[in-house]
């Protein structure tokens, strides 16, 4: 009895000391990714911070982009994202909405998933191409925001449509047992029960997509950004600067590479400026419909 | 087979993929009476509850054979509507499953979408508020999220919601199994009350519930129906020895 109970005691003991060094490790590795990331912003920050002013960001590039500001940049970056959330958003939603509530489970349906989920793996110079061949040329829509807009839909629609998916799992059964229970069809159920449960999900998990589809030069390199264009965009068929090639072009391309390094980091912080503000509108509109939607 | 049978089942047996839950069913409901579902844990109360609105659509892989007759017309024939059947026949879950709306928005929801008009709702949700004994309680706080409410409460509110689509039959599948004994009363009394407009079809794991509420009780046993009478004969006499073994503790 004595010596059980010690063992007892031992084992306890042991399974602790485990416990702790577990939770060390833990702690230690997310710490480690606060770091690093801080790190990164502190860097981008600090390089950046003396290039900006109100004229970098209101003003277009002037001296061969080697002076002035980056506005035709930051707007065409907000409107290729915005954009391609346009696109991706809708059809994300509509494909996870065909996969989770209506698709027979089986075989075929798991072959999609497969080829979703390999999509997410294409790097995006391939995405681009395609923009360039389909919508640039094939279509007809030429180098512009609207190709720009449906490649990078395309390129974020499998994170989307993950994160639909998700989300569309998490609302539970019983609210759709509920719905179809008082008379209602299998679409109105979706439409006014399912989706709006499951939108603040969609939303967060989109919002690594905008983050990805403002942050991307390979596939708007050949469907939607310009080299340089002092003129803002008047319509959806314009060729737009961006952000991100702005930088590449700056920091590759340019013949005052070393005299322009304070303006790429300025437009570097400017980009991840932007990127966290759309990020923000979103998670306002998730907070504004997370209300009222607790189970 | 009573003239005034409401619900008629004819030789049913379903499946889940391979699996035989209910095997060669017959049997009807009368109208403005209370049926009790009893019998031990996964037996087929539920699948056969579920048949009756057709909810078992939602699941892939099932089948029914033989026929189910509601008001004479077969509700599994290929040009019925399950909307329309379930419209007609409505159901309270085991556990309270409002939505995450207000108390008002829950029992428009349904009336609402289909086609009730806008200047109706509000006697509408007082109505079947009063009708579940709901109302005093809820009556300043119609705007109020429902998830708010106890347990016992939003059972109440899932009844209301299903009343207010003015079906014929009501199903519950082990309504109370989820509140506590006031709570359990409260809906005990009110299932006695709503007889008078509906029909109820109560599937309960309580005997003394199906014996203190029911008119008839109905024993399954392994997705068989082995007795079927007047609760009153079931519970002193009943053929079955299976059943009487059942009711007196002695299995299940
Ligand atoms: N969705 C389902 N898929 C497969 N088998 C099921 C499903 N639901 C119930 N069953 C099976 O059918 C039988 C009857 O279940 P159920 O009707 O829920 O019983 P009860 O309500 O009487 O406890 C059980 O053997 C159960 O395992
Ligand atoms: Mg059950």
């Amino acid at each position: 009895m004595k010596t059980s109970e010690a063992a007892g005691v031992r084992l306890m003991r042991r399974r602790y000391l485990k416990q702790t060094i577990f939770f060390t490790l833990v702690r230690a590795s997310a710490l480690l990714i606060v770091l690093a990331l801080g790190g990164v912003l502190f860097h981008i920050f600090y390089h950046g911070i003396s290039a900006i002013s109100w004229e970098f960001i209101t003003r277009p590039p002037t001296d061969s982009m080697t002076k002035g500001g980056i506005l035709p940049a930051i707007l065409g970056t907000i409107y290729l994202t915005v954009g391609a959330i346009a696109v991706g958003l809708p059809l994300g939603i509509a494909s996870a909405i065909y996969l989770t509530e209506y698709a027979k489970q089986g075989r075929v349906i798991r072959l999609i998933k497969v080829g979703i989920n390999c999509l997410a793996g294409v790097p995006s110079v391939v995405f681009g191409l395609f923009g360039l061949g389909f919508f640039v040329i094939f279509l007809g829509f030429g180098s512009s925001i609207l190709s720009g807009s449906l490649t990078l839909g395309f390129l974020i629609l499998p994170t989307i449509i993950g994160a639909a998916e998700e989300a569309l799992k998490g609302v539970p059964q019983t609210f759709r047992e509920a719905s179809l229970s008082l008379g209602v069809s299998k679409w109105q159920t979706i439409y006014r029960i399912v989706l709006p449960n499951a939108l603040p999900g969609i939303l967060t998990g989109s919002i690594l997509g905008i983050g990805r589809a403002a942050g991307e030069t390979a596939p708007i390199m050949f469907t939607a950004a310009a080299y340089f264009t002092a003129k803002l965009p008047g319509s959806i068929f314009d060729e737009v600067m961006a952000l991100p090639y702005h930088i590449y072009v700056l920091a590759t391309a340019g013949t005052h590479i070393e005299a322009t390094r304070p303006i790429q980091f300025g437009t570097v912080l400017v980009l991840v400026a932007v990127v966290l503000g759309i990020d923000l509108v979103a998670i306002v509109i998730r907070g504004y419909m997370r209300r009222n939607k607790r189970w | 087979m009573a003239a005034n049978d409401i619900i008629r089942i004819h030789r049913v047996n379903f499946y889940y993929g391979a699996v035989r839950a209910l095997t060669d069913i017959s049997m009807q409901f009368e109208k403005n009476k209370v049926t009790a579902l009893i019998g031990p844990s996964g037996c087929g109360k539920s699948t056969l509850l579920r048949l009756l609105n057709r909810m078992n659509d939602l699941i892939d892989g099932t089948r029914v054979e033989g026929e189910i007759l509601f008001e004479g017309r077969n509700i599994y024939a290929p040009q019925v509507d399950p909307v329309e059947i379930r419209r007609k026949i409505g159901m309270v879950f085991q556990k309270p499953n409002p939505f995450p709306k207000t108390i008002y928005n829950n029992i428009t929801y349904g009336p609402r979408l289909n086609g009730v008009s806008a200047a109706d709702l509000p006697g509408l949700v007082e109505q079947s508020l009063r009708q579940a004994v709901l109302w005093d309680e809820v009556k300043d706080i119609l705007d109020k999220s429902a998830m708010n409410l106890s347990g016992g409460q939003q059972q109440r509110l899932c009844i209301a919601r299903a009343l207010a689509m003015k079906p014929d039959v009501l199903l519950m599948d082990e309504p109370t199994s989820a509140l506590d004994p006031i709570s359990t009363a409260k809906i005990e009394e009110l299932v006695e009350e709503l007889k008078r407009h509906y029909t109820i079809i109560i599937v309960t794991h309580n005997m003394q519930q199906a014996a203190r509420i029911s008119d008839q009780t109905a024993f399954f046993y392994l997705g068989n129906l082995i007795e079927y009478n007047k609760t009153e004969k079931i519970f002193t006499k009943p053929d079955v020895k299976q059943t009487e073994d059942y009711i007196t503790g002695r299995f299940g």
